[in-house]
């Protein structure tokens, strides 16, 4: 069974329809990226599951739990944790103050495991762990966002946009964590325009379209696939 | 360094808590007479600490907030008063006091539950509505309420210690440990709700709504539980209110209100406690005791300078106007008030030399990215 699976699903905004009938898979322990331009409906896709929004129709299923149209809090609670697109990290708060809302639902006290975790992850922020939230460059606020939905121990991490308005340099880096990551066994469904980058840390991929999903393959397929290389890759 | 300040600030409270129990004492020494004026002074900080859960900590602009004043005071009015309608209104003063902080609790939940999914000015419209309304139904159901004329007199509290009985009557002495000893158990609850985890879930949804809910916090409960905390302060406030004056009506409880405990928050420092105990401290004092003071030093003035004007002034019909203009000045020179919270200063003064240094000190690692 499918970690995250949506079914048929249409999400609106007002009357116009974002989503056209999305369908999608991502399994334990993958990396799962959704491509696409501006305006294909990527972030509505995660705003969709993580519960900012509510499908008009259609289902979202967590191991076979359908979560769609329950409130983020409690969809969160139940192991689906979010970067959200723009990072929205709290800037008058400090990192530590951050990463400890990211526990907010989380009833254990002790986060010190946690907090080693994301340091290790990302020692910039163990450096700033005092600091404002504002006050960080765009990369470590990036990082922040991360490391924040990390807090929430999750079972799937959705992240949405983690390259906007980074250095390439910073944007390897932090595709780099993403990996390792995923590979200390937290499943990933990333959103991502930089199709290039995601593409190289994927495991599998689907390509958005005004709504709709029109191609899924493996990540080295869509890498390689005309379409997708025209379109995304800019080449021509 | 930090066990120093600690220690400084324990005995600064230290000296606060000898003071306000000794100064009944000092008052009567001297012969101030002004042990009654400090009773609503106090009532004041109650209904201040308790709009700062509303406005300072969650960041919900509640502009009818002496709506639920009134409801508090009317439940007391109604439980306890001889000339209630009730069928019931014998009850004792404490637990109507009780009573009177649920109901008005209840009322935060009944306005809140709809409302709270507006946000920012459309929450202090539909607020502002109801504060209105309230004493307009007051007003306009005299068959219960008496109108205009008002409901009098209240029940008062007893207290019995052993033998000895208090009774809270004319004496203001009684009232004034009463209400402080409340005044003492706000501030103490207030601290320790914003250092809760609920506290930080109020911090984080005024941060960013959004990224609140997907840290998992439950937006629709944390609000109402700020709004109708506050609601039974203030419901809380009306009932020792009632009490003590002994006399209810609709007036007591418009706009004037609701605005005058806003101002004593956002001139203390919005979302500091202490900063909200003393904006209560020095505009209920400018207000109960400071404007007659000022008023007759502007008529010495006149008098001894010959000048007429001077001499026929009164301060305290011009009591909003003063308030206005140090407001208005106040928010251009110091718009975090005058005791901000660490937090509220950082965030009005983000483009100040001081954090722009702070950041630039910290080489960041997009500019390491790039060299």
């Amino acid at each position: 069974m499918a970690l995250l699976e949506l079914h048929d699903v249409s999400t609106y905004y007002g009357s116009i329809q974002a989503l056209k009938g999305i369908s999608l898979t991502v399994d334990k322990g993958e990396i799962v990226t959704l491509i696409g331009s501006n305006g294909a409906g990527k972030s509505t896709t995660l705003r969709t599951i993580s519960g900012l929004l509510r499908p008009r129709s259609g289902t979202v299923t967590l191991e076979g739990k359908d979560i769609s149209g329950k409130p983020a809090h409690e969809i969160t609670a139940l192991g689906v944790a979010q970067s959200p697109e723009g990072r929205r990290i709290f800037g008058r708060l400090t990192v530590r103050e951050n990463l400890e809302m990211g526990a907010y639902g989380r009833t254990e006290t002790d986060l010190t495991a946690d907090f080693d975790r994301v340091f290790e992850l990302f020692p910039r922020l163990k450096e700033r762990v005092d600091q404002k939230g504002g006050t960080l460059s765009g990369g470590e606020q990036q990082m922040l966002a991360i490391g924040r939905a990390l807090m929430a121990k999750p079972r799937i991490l959705l992240l949405d946009e983690p390259s906007m308005g980074l250095a390439p340099i910073l944007v390897e880096l932090i595709f780099k964590i993403i990996r390792d990551i995923n590979t200390q066994g937290t499943t990933v469904l990333l959103v991502e325009q930089n199709a290039l980058v995601a593409l190289s840390v994927a495991h599998r991929g689907y390509v958005l379209q005004t709504g709709s999903i029109v191609l899924a393959d493996s990540a080295k397929a869509l890498a390689s696939n005309e379409m997708v290389r025209k379109a995304y890759l800019g080449e021509g | 360094m930090k066990r120093e300040g600690r220690e400084r600030r324990l005995a600064i409270y230290l000296a606060a808590l000898i003071f306000v129990i000794a100064f009944p004492f000092i008052d009567k020494t001297l012969g101030l007479g002004l042990l009654g004026k400090t009773i609503p002074v106090a009532l004041f900080i109650i209904l201040a600490l308790g709009l700062n859960v509303v406005v300072g900590f969650a960041g919900l602009l509640d502009l009818g907030y002496a709506a639920f004043f009134a409801i508090g005071a009317y439940t007391v009015g109604f439980l306890t008063s001889q000339a209630s309608k009730l069928p019931y209104h014998e009850l004792d003063f404490w637990p109507a006091m009780i009573v009177a902080a649920l109901v008005a609790g209840i009322f935060g939940v009944i306005l809140g539950a709809p409302t709270l999914r507006l946000r920012g000015d459309y929450l202090a419209i539909v607020t502002l509505g109801f504060g209105e309304i309230v004493p307009l139904v007051i007003r306009n159901t005299p068959d219960v309420t008496y109108g205009i004329l008002g409901i009098s007199p209240i029940g008062t509290p007893q207290f019995a210690l052993g033998d000895a009985k208090f009774r809270f009557g004319i004496d203001s002495l009684p009232w004034y440990y009463l209400i402080i000893a409340i005044a003492a158990l706000s501030i103490f609850l207030t601290t320790r709700l914003r250092d809760a985890r609920i506290g930080r879930a109020w911090m984080a949804m005024r941060e960013d709504e959004v990224a609140a809910a997907s840290m998992g916090v439950n937006l629709v409960t944390t609000k109402l539980f700020a709004f109708s905390l506050g609601a039974s302060f203030s419901g809380f406030a009306g009932a020792i209110w009632a009490g003590y004056l002994q006399q209810i009506s609709p007036e007591q409880f418009d706009f004037s209100v609701s605005v005058f405990v806003l101002c004593m928050i956002i001139l203390g420092g919005i979302g500091n406690i202490w900063g909200v105990v003393l904006g209560g401290i020095i505009l209920g004092s400018f207000d109960r005791v400071l404007a007659e003071k000022i008023s007759g030093g502007v008529h010495g003035l006149g008098d001894l300078l010959g000048i007429n004007a001077l001499s026929t002034f009164d301060v305290v019909q011009f009591k909003f106007a003063i308030l206005g203009i140090a407001l208005v000045v106040l928010m251009n020179v110091r718009p975090e008030g005058l005791f901000p919270s660490r937090r509220r200063k950082a965030e009005l003064h983000a483009g100040d030399d001081s954090i722009v240094e702070e950041h630039q000190a910290h080489e960041t690692l997009y500019d390491k990215g790039r060299t």
